[in-house]
């Protein structure tokens, strides 16, 4: 029986799979064989994040939760609607809470991306949490996995450091509070914070090295208080610096579960 | 400011009372510690289909009865407190998800079997389709979600920041609430520094302080029970019950409330905590205080001596083959982090029972224990 289906299968192979463009972009053929299933994983970029083939168990959501694979998704969700929101947004106090507004009432979307990236962001917290729950819980951080399980801990502290700077970026009384109860912790950081133990031994009698404008908060705020100069280096942090930072570890982590193995039974 | 809130129905206020009643830190901690014990040692009855089942039913009726609450609606119905929500949803069942697999596998072993992952792992499948393709529906799935939750849910924006008008209570974001906490019992520097720093160090040296060869790759409790308990009580006790709390149950000036009492600024807690310094000197030897702080503050500096000393002592004569496959370095590694993550419920301890603020007391240096 040849029905419409038949036909149109048969131009589209003719005009389009057979085509130069076609077979320039794809280097082979459909993955309905064993052959062209690897070639699939192993050509495309992205792809071979995999390897072509896995053991039965690592395949099974009971499993793997997909918890790694949905924290990696999260970030980039939240990188391209990140990137939306920084064409509206000016990081200084008279323009950000504005531009925020702006972005909810007055931009196509704006309210939509917006709120993709405020709740992407809580979502990327919980699933990033779960996913160490079920590497520790399988026993997947044990050898030769130890360096990766490292990894994947520091990867965790700066998801909760993107999440934390971007708090303050809409410069509402909930990101300036958050901020402040938050960085009023380091005030308190030994030897290097103004009211740590240890900071008033450093100096020379009167002379104090370690006061409230040259301690470790003063430089992550760059002020006493959570001011314009803050705004500003958190905005960098989040949108520049950290990003790049779990980005590297990124493919530092997943180059490591391709080498040493994903976490499989003896 | 505040506006009476709806107590809601007659017919629940003793209900709502009772409740209200156990609302305090030593039974919230005390109680989420001993479910968890509980759930691990009865989780052969607890991973049965039924009895979770009866569970998230009973939850749910308890959550919906709650909310004819207004003092627990308003908090509950907070757009930021939607992810506490979902956190707890999932920890509860991610939990279930892997005491149920390790329950079978556990059963398995003892009768001589091979895992179930064992026995998966035979096969070997092409990631194209059979990872793809639920990765792709994962991910479709997961977009859904957080489609109707933007769509759903407006991102709230408060007023314009204003650093002359602190916000009664003032929180730290959900996920450091944990921490807040910890400024209760701890000064800034060991809740927001040290504290912090260890539990990254400890998260860190976990695969190196771990001897146990057992237990990779497949889901199991009785070959791991010490390392499962041990982070479990971390995670879940630690950390998870204390962002709930933290949420629910702390109002203005970080008093305790209960989940239905409504936030008065002005409720009033008797706080009359004493140093270790005082109990010391004045109750125990009838003397006053010394002047000078070493003077002062040797019993407490003792006590923090004998706490890293002698328990580790102790704790490898009774551990002696986990010592022994440790090595004498990465068992003081292990310990040390161990002491740390007790420190925080045994301070709460004293607190509750004794009234106990400091252990160690020289605020000439910020110093304070």
């Amino acid at each position: 029986m040849s029905g419409i289906g038949d036909k149109l299968r048969k131009v589209l192979d003719e005009s389009v799979y057979q085509s130069v463009i076609w077979r320039s972009v794809f280097r082979h053929g459909f993955p309905d064989t064993d052959r062209n299933r690897t070639l699939v994983v192993l050509s495309n970029l992205f792809l071979h994040l995999h390897p072509a083939k896995l053991k039965g168990h690592a395949v099974r959501m009971r499993y793997t939760w997909c918890m790694g694979g949905l924290s990696f998704f999260m970030f980039l969700i939240l990188t391209i609607s990140g990137v939306f929101l920084m064409f509206y947004y000016r990081p200084t106090p008279e323009y950000a809470y504005a531009d925020i507004i702006d972005l909810r009432e007055g931009i196509p979307l704006g309210a939509f991306m917006r709120n993709i990236h405020r709740w992407g962001a809580h979502a990327m917290v919980i699933i990033v949490w779960l996913h160490m729950l079920r590497v520790f819980m399988t026993g997947s951080y044990k050898a030769p996995r130890e360096f990766n399980w490292g990894v994947g801990v520091i990867l965790l502290v700066l998801t909760l450091l993107l999440s934390f700077t971007g708090y303050l970026l809409p410069w509402d009384q909930l990101a300036i509070w958050a901020i402040t109860v938050g960085t009023n912790m380091a005030r308190a950081t030994p030897f290097l914070g103004h009211e740590g133990p240890g900071a008033s031994l450093i100096g020379y009698d009167d002379f104090a090295v370690v006061h409230p404008k040259s301690d470790v908060r003063f430089m992550l705020l760059g002020g006493s208080i959570v001011g314009p100069p803050a705004l500003l280096r958190f905005y960098v942090l989040h949108c520049v610096f950290l990003p790049l930072v779990a980005g590297f570890l990124m493919a530092v982590h997943f180059w490591r579960i391709r080498k040493d193995g994903f976490s499989a039974p003896l | 400011m505040s506006h009476p809130v709806h107590p809601g129905p007659e017919s629940l206020q003793p209900f709502f009372n009772g409740i209200d009643a156990l609302c305090q830190p030593q039974i919230i901690f005390g109680g989420s510690i001993a479910a968890l014990i509980g759930g691990l040692v009865f989780r052969r009855y607890l991973v049965k289909p039924a009895v979770a089942i009866g569970i998230t039913v009973a939850t749910l009726a308890f959550v919906g009865l709650s909310c004819l609450n207004g003092q627990f609606l308003s908090q509950a119905q907070k757009p930021d407190n939607v992810p506490i929500w979902i956190l707890l949803a999932m920890t509860g069942f991610v939990l279930w998800v892997s005491f149920y697999q390790a329950v079978r596998n556990d059963d398995r072993i003892r009768q001589g079997l091979r895992t179930e992952e064992h026995e998966a792992a035979e096969e070997k499948l092409h990631v194209w389709p059979y990872l793809l393709y639920i990765e792709g529906i994962v991910a479709a799935f997961a977009m859904l979600v957080l489609f109707v939750w933007s769509v759903g849910i407006e991102a709230p924006l408060e007023q314009f920041a204003n650093i002359a008008k602190t916000p009664n209570p003032s929180k730290a974001p959900w996920y450091f609430l944990g921490l807040q906490e910890m400024l209760v019992y701890y000064d800034p520097w060991m809740a927001g520094v040290v504290l912090p720093s260890m539990i990254i160090s400890g998260l860190v040296v976990i695969p190196y302080c771990d001897p146990n060869p057992k237990g990779v790759g497949y889901y199991t409790f009785e070959q791991r029970k010490l390392a499962i308990t041990t982070f479990l009580f971390g995670f879940v006790a630690l950390w998870v019950v204390m962002i709930f709390v933290g949420t629910f149950l702390r109002g203005p000036n970080w008093n305790f409330y209960g989940l239905y009492e409504e936030w008065n600024p002005h409720k009033l807690e008797q706080l009359n905590n004493v140093n270790l310094s005082e109990f010391f000197w004045q109750n125990f030897m009838g003397e006053s205080l010394p002047k000078q702080w070493f003077a002062r503050e040797w019993p407490g500096f003792a006590v923090i001596l004998i706490y890293f000393t002698a328990v580790p002592m102790v704790c490898a004569g009774l551990f002696r083959k986990l010592y022994k496959s440790l090595g004498f370095v990465r068992y003081n590694i292990l310990i040390v982090h161990a002491l740390f993550m007790m420190a925080l419920p045994i301070k709460m301890l004293l607190r509750w029972s004794f009234n106990l603020k400091y252990i160690v007391y020289i605020p000439e240096y910020f110093f304070n224990i």
